[in-house]
């Protein structure tokens, strides 16, 4: 693991492509990490500035999406003098393997701007071991 | 009403223009280490004042450390990201380690003043500009 390296910057994903909005602003793609234990599928992603009631995740025919907007308004009385990344909303989808998610037990929590998403998996879904004769 | 002059989301929209504009501004070039340092640092000035924001996703804030003198100011930490056991890992864009960055400003700063505020990954200081740095009026007699 990368710990106790030294960080980089990772200039941001700008949103692109098909999934354009309506609005002419620049959305951006939140950093993800998906991983999978036996139980569940884990998706986190870093989106600061978002705050909780401006989240919203939707699941709909094995499709996750996740918007979160950022509150611009406390630039409001600010001149910028030096930038050095740009701001905007986040959007990312991502496709799931069909039925393999319990859809009413997905939990999601916001820490710090790091969203966590766990998606627990269905019944069906999970690995059986089938005992050899 | 006029549409578009007080949509937010033009508001929005300028303001990501005046943020790209200003990607180009020497204003700190020749004083910190430059572009490409992390964390990410956006200034704006705010009266006579600044305002520094940064972006810290995942940062919690026993892993922060600040300090400031005169014109300096400098961040460090660490970032830690964790799997748990026995996962497997499909996409890993997040990365972890530690970060120490020193940025010099161009003016005089109150390091007494300044206010520090770590909420939803963001890091906002205000930074006041010291008496002495401050414009004075002249009075011409």
């Amino acid at each position: 693991m990368a710990r106790g390296q030294e960080l980089q910057v990772q200039e941001k994903r700008e949103l692109q492509g098909k999934d354009e909005s309506t609005i002419p602003t620049r959305s951006f793609v939140p950093l993800t990490d998906i991983y999978e234990t036996d139980q569940a599928l884990t998706v986190v992603m870093e989106m600061p500035g978002v705050e909780k009631a401006n989240l919203d995740v939707h699941l709909e025919n094995d499709v996750l999406s996740v918007a979160g907007r950022i509150d611009f308004s406390k630039y409001e009385n600010l001149q910028p003098v030096y930038t050095e990344y740009n701001i905007g909303h986040y959007r990312r989808t991502f496709s799931l393997a069909p039925n393999h998610v319990a859809q009413e037990k997905i939990k999601a929590e916001m820490n710090d701007g790091v969203l966590t998403l766990t998606l627990p998996k269905a019944e069906r879904a999970k690995a059986r071991r089938i005992a050899v004769k | 009403m006029i549409a578009g002059l007080t949509d937010p989301f033009d508001a929005l929209l300028r303001l990501q223009r005046e943020l790209e504009g200003r990607r180009a501004s020497e204003w700190l070039a020749d004083t910190t280490s430059g572009m490409g340092a992390y964390p990410p640092v956006n200034l704006f000035q705010q009266g006579h004042d600044f305002v520094a924001i940064i972006e810290l996703p995942g940062v919690v804030k026993g892993d922060l450390e600040l300090q400031a003198k005169e014109n300096t100011l400098s961040i460090s930490g660490k970032k830690s990201v964790g799997y748990g056991e026995k996962a497997s890992v499909h996409r890993r864009e997040r990365v972890a380690g530690s970060f120490d960055r020193t940025i010099a400003l161009p003016i005089q700063i109150d390091p007494n003043g300044i206010k520090a505020e770590l909420r939803d990954g963001i890091l906002a200081l205000y930074i006041p500009r010291a008496e002495s740095d401050k414009p004075r009026t002249i009075k011409i007699s």
